[in-house]
């Protein structure tokens, strides 16, 4: 067993990538019009908030003023913020334009 | 007059088989895709089970775009500190028809759409279908998509547009979608050279392995697994959409604290991050089912949500693939016979309900609100390691308790009463039997 080894042992904190090293793995191509569209003035009145904490991509964030901000540039097109979302008409949700949006990878 | 005899809005595993069905069938098919390449909007765990393309595609196994055949199948159960492992190895499963297999989605999407072009389906990329054309009955007559003169017309469309369907939404089918009956699935492909993944592992060639975890989720109602590529490691979880929603957890939170349990993070040590990803996955089953067929539509895979969430059994592609093809025979069927309407086209239901598709649905009903309850994701995993802990530790002086006492014992401090199990035990019988 080397120290290093040794050294991992009990140790909670893993060496983590940042959220946006993170979110640079994933190609986009993104389109100039924003397929999802979030209405903070409804979010204003929430709060569980509830996309804050599923969205897998981290977009939607807390404003000081109680509001929301959602940035769709980095979008997995997945729907789960739309699903858990409790405030009707907060989020417009659509798929990008053709060929825009998320790009997985092949091997 | 139509544009073509059909349009298959999607062309992942379903839209692909249905187009391969109704090309081959001598039919005009149009397969649409929103993005760039079939498969580039798609992503799961990692395991395929392609058996249902023998008929398709004869031999599949020796072109497919296959990672590593699943040789090794093991089952985790987690707590924070402990882990039990069931594992099952087989060589039948290295060899020909073999079983399941780790492939890339766009890799395995991108080709088996290949196999749709081939058969003589226009497949058209970068299209994204906006809306349903329907006539002044409702009947569903074609689609609007976002190309310049982007209406296409057609004798029947087959919605394979994925989890959220807005076309299956759009013509009335959904009747239950809830938050409820939905899990976010999110990844991380991990790469690593070959030689240390094979040593890791316990495996060599294009032998591969797939663990299965409960217990990995941080609180949250979920899952975790970890497949092999050949030279990356999928590690990942799957989280209850409301239960998700109502931690202070974020789901990369919840991945790093499974990369950092001691039973994980000498699997992964040193690899680097390849690629971060999310989808749902419509774990509901047959309860949250919509209505498969309407004048002029079919609906299947995960649109229909098809996927097989049974906690033994994880599968999705291959009842997208069979839904599909099934969807494109019972279309060749209603055109030869002139008739698309909702009779015309009754035949897709019954093919389903004939085959392991709809049997398997309706056999497991209840599996998925079974796995993903309460007892069965905190609080056995907790009672399970616990007796394992207790059985195999040598407590000198003290005698050994017995096996009995053990259980009754950890049974009391996991908070699981003798009904409890009796009830659970039963119910585990009913929906797995």
């Amino acid at each position: 067993m080397s120290d290093d080894t040794d050294d991992r042992v009990g140790d909670e904190t893993w060496p983590e990538v940042s959220f946006q090293d993170r979110m640079d793995t994933v190609r986009f191509d993104v389109h100039e019009r924003a397929h999802i569209v979030v209405d903070g003035t409804v979010c204003a009145d929430c709060s569980s908030r509830d996309c804050v904490v599923a969205c897998p991509a981290n977009l939607f964030v807390p404003t000081s003023d109680g509001g929301i901000v959602f940035n769709y540039e980095q979008c997995f097109e997945c729907g789960t913020c739309y699903l858990v979302c409790n405030r009707e008409g907060a989020i417009s949700w659509s798929y990008p334009e053709g060929g825009h949006g998320v790009i997985f990878r092949k091997a | 007059m139509v544009d073509v005899d059909a349009i298959v809005v999607g062309a992942g595993p379903a839209g692909a088989c249905a187009a391969i069905a109704l090309a081959r069938a001598g039919h005009s098919v149009v397969l649409i895709e929103r993005g760039p390449f079939a498969g580039s909007k798609n992503m799961y765990g990692g395991v395929v089970y392609p058996r249902i393309l023998d008929r398709l595609i004869p031999n599949w196994w020796e072109e497919a775009p296959i990672q590593r055949w699943v040789t090794r199948r093991s089952t985790m159960v987690m707590t924070g500190t402990q882990a039990l492992t069931v594992d099952f190895r087989s060589d039948a499963w290295g060899q020909p028809p073999y079983n399941g297999a780790t492939a890339y989605r766009p890799d395995f999407d991108h080709w088996l759409a290949g196999h749709a072009e081939t058969a003589g389906a226009q497949l058209l990329t970068s299209t994204t279908v906006t809306g349903l054309l329907r006539d002044a009955d409702g009947r569903v007559v074609g689609v609007r998509t976002d190309r310049p003169d982007g209406d296409l017309t057609a004798r029947v469309v087959i919605a394979c547009d994925g989890v959220n369907s807005f076309l299956a939404k759009e013509a009335g089918l959904y009747h239950h979608a809830d938050a409820k009956h939905f899990t976010l699935g999110v990844k991380e492909t991990l790469a690593l050279p070959k030689h240390v993944i094979d040593e890791r592992f316990g495996v060599r060639g294009r032998e591969g392995v797939d663990i299965e975890i409960i217990g990995c989720t941080s609180g949250v109602n979920g899952g975790g697994f970890i497949y092999t590529n050949l030279d990356t490691v999928a590690v990942g979880v799957v989280l209850k959409l409301p239960a998700l929603a109502a931690q202070a957890l974020r789901p990369e939170e919840i991945i790093a604290g499974m990369k950092a349990h001691s039973a994980v993070a000498p699997l992964i040590e040193g690899a680097e991050l390849k690629e971060y990803s999310a989808h749902l996955i419509p774990e509901g089953g047959l309860t949250m089912m919509p209505e498969l067929v309407t004048d002029g539509m079919l609906v299947a895979g995960d649109a229909a949500a098809m996927c097989l969430a049974a906690g033994i059994w994880l599968e999705g592609v291959n009842f997208a693939m069979a839904s599909g093809m099934y969807a494109g025979e019972a279309a060749t069927g209603a055109l030869r016979g002139g008739d698309t309407s909702r009779a015309g086209l009754a035949g897709y239901t019954r093919r389903l309900a004939d085959t392991f598709v709809l049997r398997d649905h309706r056999k497991f009903r209840r599996a998925p609100e079974l796995v993903l309850s309460d007892r069965v994701q905190h609080r056995y995993p907790q009672l399970v390691a616990a007796v394992a802990e207790r059985m195999f530790r040598v407590d000198n002086p003290n005698p050994k308790p017995g096996l009995r006492r053990i259980l009754a014992q950890e049974r009391r401090r996991a908070g699981v009463s003798r009904r409890d199990l009796a009830r659970d035990g039963w119910a585990g019988l009913r929906t797995f039997g």
